[in-house]
């Protein structure tokens, strides 16, 4: 059963049409005490089928220690999206709901390589001199 | 943010999924932002306040926008 229906893989399709470069989405992922883990690959592998310019790589957390350290990566499910090198987008926990529509915009504007901020924002966000983490907490509804 | 600035790291956590840190980081209410794992953002914020916010945090701790 797939978790995308028809009508909204049309809608996606045109989203993500108007990628330009490619844009790699990396997974990361394990078998068990990870309730929502499944759903969250199962749900990648679907966005990755509707756009040649996207990729999706699975790495096992337990496993793959190396990648997960390199990344930055301290649980599951967490989902990089990497383009140009760009590593520093992640989603942690199904993109689901609300959050669907920040991950196709996050793979648009990685693709595009362009934040869409206003030249405020632009010249306000230049002056960060060290390294920044964001933690932005939602939920899904 | 991360996009413009090789310094950023930008993360979405659906705090559901995540019960320790919803407990550690105090979370009442969404969405909140974290930066650097202290002083949250409540609420959403225009994007020029938001941006204000959080260079005003970096370059000045301590002190609230």
């Amino acid at each position: 059963m797939t978790l995308i229906g028809e009508r909204e893989r049309v809608e996606i399709r045109k989203i993500l049409g108007t990628m330009k470069h490619p844009v790699k989405l990396i997974n990361f992922t394990q078998t068990f005490e990870c309730d929502t883990c499944l759903d969250t690959r199962q749900l990648l592998e679907e966005v990755a089928g509707l756009s040649d310019k996207l990729t999706l790589e699975v790495l096992n957390f337990t496993i793959d220690t190396a990648r997960a350290a390199e990344y930055n990566v301290d649980k599951v499910p967490a989902t990089v999206i990497e383009g140009d090198g760009n590593q520093r987008i992640r989603f942690y926990g199904v993109p689901g709901g609300y959050e669907f529509a920040s991950l196709l915009d996050a793979i648009v504007l990685a693709s595009q390589r362009e934040s869409g901020l206003a030249a405020d924002a632009r010249a306000a966000v230049a002056l960060i001199n060290k390294p920044l983490h964001l933690e932005v907490l939602v939920t899904p509804t | 943010m991360a996009l413009e600035n090789p310094n950023i790291t930008a993360d979405a956590i659906e705090i559901n999924e995540y019960p320790h840190l919803a407990q550690r980081y105090r979370v009442m209410g969404v969405p909140k932002t974290m930066i650097d794992s202290r002083e949250g953002i409540e609420g959403a914020l225009p994007e020029n306040a938001f941006v204000n916010a959080v260079v005003l945090q970096v370059t000045q701790p301590g002190q609230s926008s």
